[in-house]
């Protein structure tokens, strides 16, 4: 979403230009007056949070001074664009332990930036325990999540090692006490001029650990279902991003949203066809191979990651009758697909139609606290956090549709949890169990 | 902790316009208050500026009948008097509750969880000024109402097993419970995305995020709540009774023998006060768990019995709630002439209870106190009588009711039953199979199933 954001030409203008979307030029310069009047009591308390200089590097500064500003702004733009897919590949082939290692990296960044947009909005600086807080709570949210996927997918090495099954086992109750210990020292740290600080710093952190901290765990267990389910939607809120700015580029007139002026209905809906179109196109690629499609597994006696399986029925192609209409359009009676390729229909459908939510989202915010990146991390793009914004809700979504319709409960799990009950309990359940799957005819003469 | 609160007797126009805090706020705070905001702080004077005061809510709204009865009294004697009559009325309300049983008990819950929430974003509005977005009030009420959806789906689903799989519109709403929830919110997310307006960005987004910091501690505690009350009502009894308890006792021993302040931000808690509240506590828990692991109306695991369309609590007791004959310690023994002693295992895990109520759960009312400090206002609400919101009165459960459920998860009972085999029953037949064979292993190793060669189908 915030491709469509113009640099501006010089850094000088950079600096003083406090309004946010590019769209937002011309009317912002001119009513950041009358759009703070009835803020001028919460202004007050929230001064402009001081910019940095732009900080491209000097090499790409040096090969383009050539050029005229406009374009070399572009060219920037265009060259972090192509070295950030390039990163993306790299990873991939990598392999799910560097994946997961990049996306606790990148949480790890997004949670620093929004936290320091906070201090600056609410110069917190001189709160120094509260920085040491807000990372510590980090570490215990993380803390607890890893504990749980360790204990799902990892149950075979957690057995074995005998201080890794105790801490298995009374997990919840160690999380919560590292919780506690966090929320009694804020308690304690309670200053008498500070409390309304403090009390906000600690509500921003809880609302930034909810957000950053638990999507980026659905996108880890979202990655271990199969590096598919985590590639195609992130491609996909990717390609919707550039198609939508493309479109709106050359065919862009009806503006889409008040909130961001530069978004058109034209950029929104070609955005939409050819991200489906894109993501049918790739989960056939994808399909095909097993390093994609099979859940990662832990393999304990090489300590390694692998995937390896037979590709389940999602994965396989099949033939599909093509309604009438098409039919006499193609001249084909059946095509053939992958059921996965279905499913990515619903997939780019939410990250066309939703993703541009979470962008909107993120753009109200900057405004909100009169910001015009999240940071300065990536030059010509932002913050990490301007980069992920729209892929929020996506992670959710992936999460919560490979919960309902694709998988069911994991079976390993389903046996720890069965292990785990009284003897009794586990009779009872293996009778019902018999009798059930008699009915199927599955079990034979055992 | 707001016990120890007093509300000051004949003075109700000056309740009124006194926007202090606690009771315990230091002198210089009470002076500096009224018309110096530089006093609270330099840092906070900008922030100030934009959360103004807080305007006091309602006048004192002591039913007329008992300021009729009290007014012959001393205004000191009056407070108190009030004060004890809604204990005794809220203690009597409580009993009652009990009495009628677990769907009373849920629906109370549920009462308290919604009023807590609304006394919270109440308070959001007066500090943000923020009545005049319409729009916020709906969002807040609706993520309220897709919240409890998704949890009260999540755990009804559980215990309702049988009633779920008779109706055909309820299999399809708890076996794609997880999407509709979503779904629920995101129209929440989106409305409030569409709802921005220019000159109210900000505002809107702290709303946002006082909504979400609100719903994620009142919302999924009261539903911890109703967990632990599923596994046994003596299990949501006495950890209230247990942090009421150490209320009332730390306020006891702070009135007679309190001397040495015990923290800052509240200046009329006392060391005094807080170590014999522990002990106070203590006794009473193990005396509580004596009393109730007795019934089984207590004791029993709540559960929904389909045939007859009412909650029962009925069963064997299990171990916990058993006599156990322990021997006591030499050194013990030696005092009191008894070599060992008849307990309910359950009487030990109150002691732990006990003690995380006395020690931690001073802390959630600490917190309640800064809160109300840092926003300048005295009392969540004026909901009851001498007492304050139903918040102030609270506002120490909350961690109580987590710890119980982190408890219970951990040492007292492993994962559901019928849970487990709901998810079997999921599974593909295959994946099923070798959970059968799995299982039968076991349990042949165990001597549970006779031995391979013996059992046929």
């Amino acid at each position: 979403m915030t491709e469509l954001r113009h640099r501006g030409t010089t850094d000088n203008d950079l600096q003083h230009q406090q309004s946010d979307d590019k769209g937002s030029e011309n009317e912002g310069k001119a009513e950041k007056d009358g759009a703070s009047d009835s803020e001028t009591k919460p202004d007050t308390g929230l001064p402009e949070v001081p910019v940095t200089a732009d900080d491209t590097p000097e090499v790409l500064n040096k090969a383009l001074s050539g050029l005229s500003s406009r374009w070399k702004n572009w060219w920037v733009r265009g060259i972090l664009t192509l070295a950030m897919i390039i990163f993306f590949f790299i990873i991939i082939y990598l392999g799910p332990m560097v994946l997961m290692m990049i996306v606790l990296c990148v949480q790890i960044k997004c949670f620093q930036e929004i936290i320091h947009i906070g201090y600056s909005v609410y110069h917190s600086y001189h709160l120094p325990w509260f920085r040491t807080l807000s990372w510590y709570f980090l570490l215990c949210v993380n803390y607890f999540f890893y504990g749980e996927t360790v204990t799902d997918y990892f149950s075979n090495l957690v057995q074995r090692e005998e201080p890794l099954r105790i801490l298995s086992k009374y997990h919840r109750l160690i999380s919560f006490t590292l919780y506690l210990t966090g929320f009694c020292m804020f308690v304690l740290s309670l200053v008498k001029k500070h409390y309304r600080l403090q009390f906000y710093m600690f509500g921003w952190t809880h609302v930034t650990l909810l957000i950053v901290v638990t999507q980026s765990h659905l996108i880890i267990h979202n990655l271990f279902e199969g590096m598919i389910w985590f590639i195609v939607p992130i491609s996909c809120v990717i390609c919707n991003d550039i198609m939508a700015y493309m479109f709106g580029f050359f065919f862009g007139r009806t503006p889409l949203i008040k909130l961001s002026p530069k978004k058109t209905w034209e950029g929104f809906i070609g955005g939409f066809f050819s991200t489906v179109v894109f993501g049918i196109l790739l989960s056939y690629v994808m399909s095909g191979y097993s390093f994609f499609v099979c859940p990662v597994e832990f393999n304990s006696d090489h300590n390694s990651f692998e995937v390896d399986c037979e590709p389940s029925d999602l994965f396989q192609l099949q033939d599909y009758a093509l309604p009438a209409a098409l039919q006499s359009l193609t001249g084909w009676p059946t095509v053939r697909l992958y059921p996965f390729q279905i499913h990515s229909i619903a997939l780019s459908a939410f990250a066309s139609i939703m993703g541009p939510f979470g962008g909107f989202f993120a753009s109200g915010f900057k405004r909100a606290f009169k910001i015009k990146d999240f940071a300065n991390t990536i030059p010509g793009h932002g913050g990490i956090m301007d980069r992920f914004d729209c892929q929020y809700l996506m992670a959710t979504f992936v999460n919560v549709y490979i919960a309902s319709f694709i998988r069911g409960p994991n079976p390993a799990k389903v046996i720890q949890q069965l292990l785990a009950l009284r003897l009794d309990q586990q009779l009872h359940i293996f009778n019902s169990l018999k009798t059930h799957l008699t009915e199927r005819g599955v079990a034979e003469d055992v | 902790m707001t016990e120890l609160r007093k509300r000051g007797g004949g003075g109700d126009t000056d309740l009124v316009s006194e926007t202090i805090s606690d009771k315990e706020t230091d002198v210089e705070d009470r002076l500096g208050l009224p018309g110096e905001p530089g006093v609270e702080a330099d840092g906070d004077s900008e922030s100030k500026a934009d959360t103004p005061e807080v305007p006091p809510s309602t006048a004192d709204n002591t039913p007329q009948f008992l300021n009729k009865a009290v007014e012959g009294l001393n205004p000191r004697w009056k407070n108190w008097w009030i004060r004890g009559v809604l204990s005794l009325a809220m203690i009597s309300g409580f009993f009652m509750m009990i009495y009628l049983g677990p769907v009373m008990l849920i629906l109370v819950v549920m009462s308290i969880q919604i009023k807590c929430f609304q006394e919270i974003i109440d308070i959001g509005y007066r500090v943000y000024h923020s009545y005049e977005l319409p729009w916020f009030r709906t969002l807040s009420w609706y993520f309220l109402i897709c919240v409890n959806y998704f949890f009260y789906g999540e755990t009804l689903a559980e215990y309702f097993g049988a009633l779920v799989q008779r109706e055909e519109p309820l299999q399809f709403l708890v076996r794609y419970h997880r999407f509709i929830s979503f779904a629920l919110y995101l129209a929440g997310f989106c409305m409030f995305v569409l709802s921005l307006v220019k000159k109210h960005y900000r505002l809107q987004f702290y709303m946002f995020a006082w909504t979400h910091v609100t719903l994620l501690i009142v919302v999924t505690q009261s539903h911890l709540v109703i967990q632990n009350l599923f596994e046994g009502m003596i299990w949501f009894l006495v950890p209230v009774s247990i942090v009421i308890c150490n209320d009332i006792m730390a306020y006891l021993f702070g009135f007679f023998f309190g001397r040495t302040p015990l923290i800052k931000l509240s200046p009329k808690k006392t060391w005094e006060g807080f170590i014999g509240g522990f002990f106070g506590t203590l006794v009473f828990g193990f005396i509580l768990a004596y009393l109730l692991a007795q019934f089984q109306y207590f004791v029993c695991p709540v559960e929904y019995n389909s045939e007859t369309n009412r909650f029962t609590a009925e069963c064997e007791p299990s171990d916990i709630f058993v006599m156990h004959e322990y021997t006591l310690p030499f050194a013990v023994q030696n005092i009191i002439q008894w070599k060992t002693v008849n307990l309910y295992p359950y009487q030990i895990h109150s002691v732990a209870l006990s003690t995380f109520g006395s020690l931690i759960g001073p802390f959630g009312g600490f917190f309640a106190s800064g809160f109300k400090r840092a926003f300048k206002i005295k009392d969540f609400a004026d909901t009851i009588p001498g007492h304050g919101g139903i918040m102030d009165r609270f506002d120490c459960q909350y961690l109580m009711a987590t710890f119980t459920h982190v408890y219970i998860a951990s040492f007292i009972r492993g994962p559901n039953p019928s849970k487990v085999l709901q998810q079997l029953l999921v599974l593909q037949p295959e994946q099923q199979l070798s959970i059968f064979n799995t299982l039968r292993e076991r349990l042949r190793d165990r001597g549970m199933l006779p031995p391979a060669a013996t059992e046929a189908i």
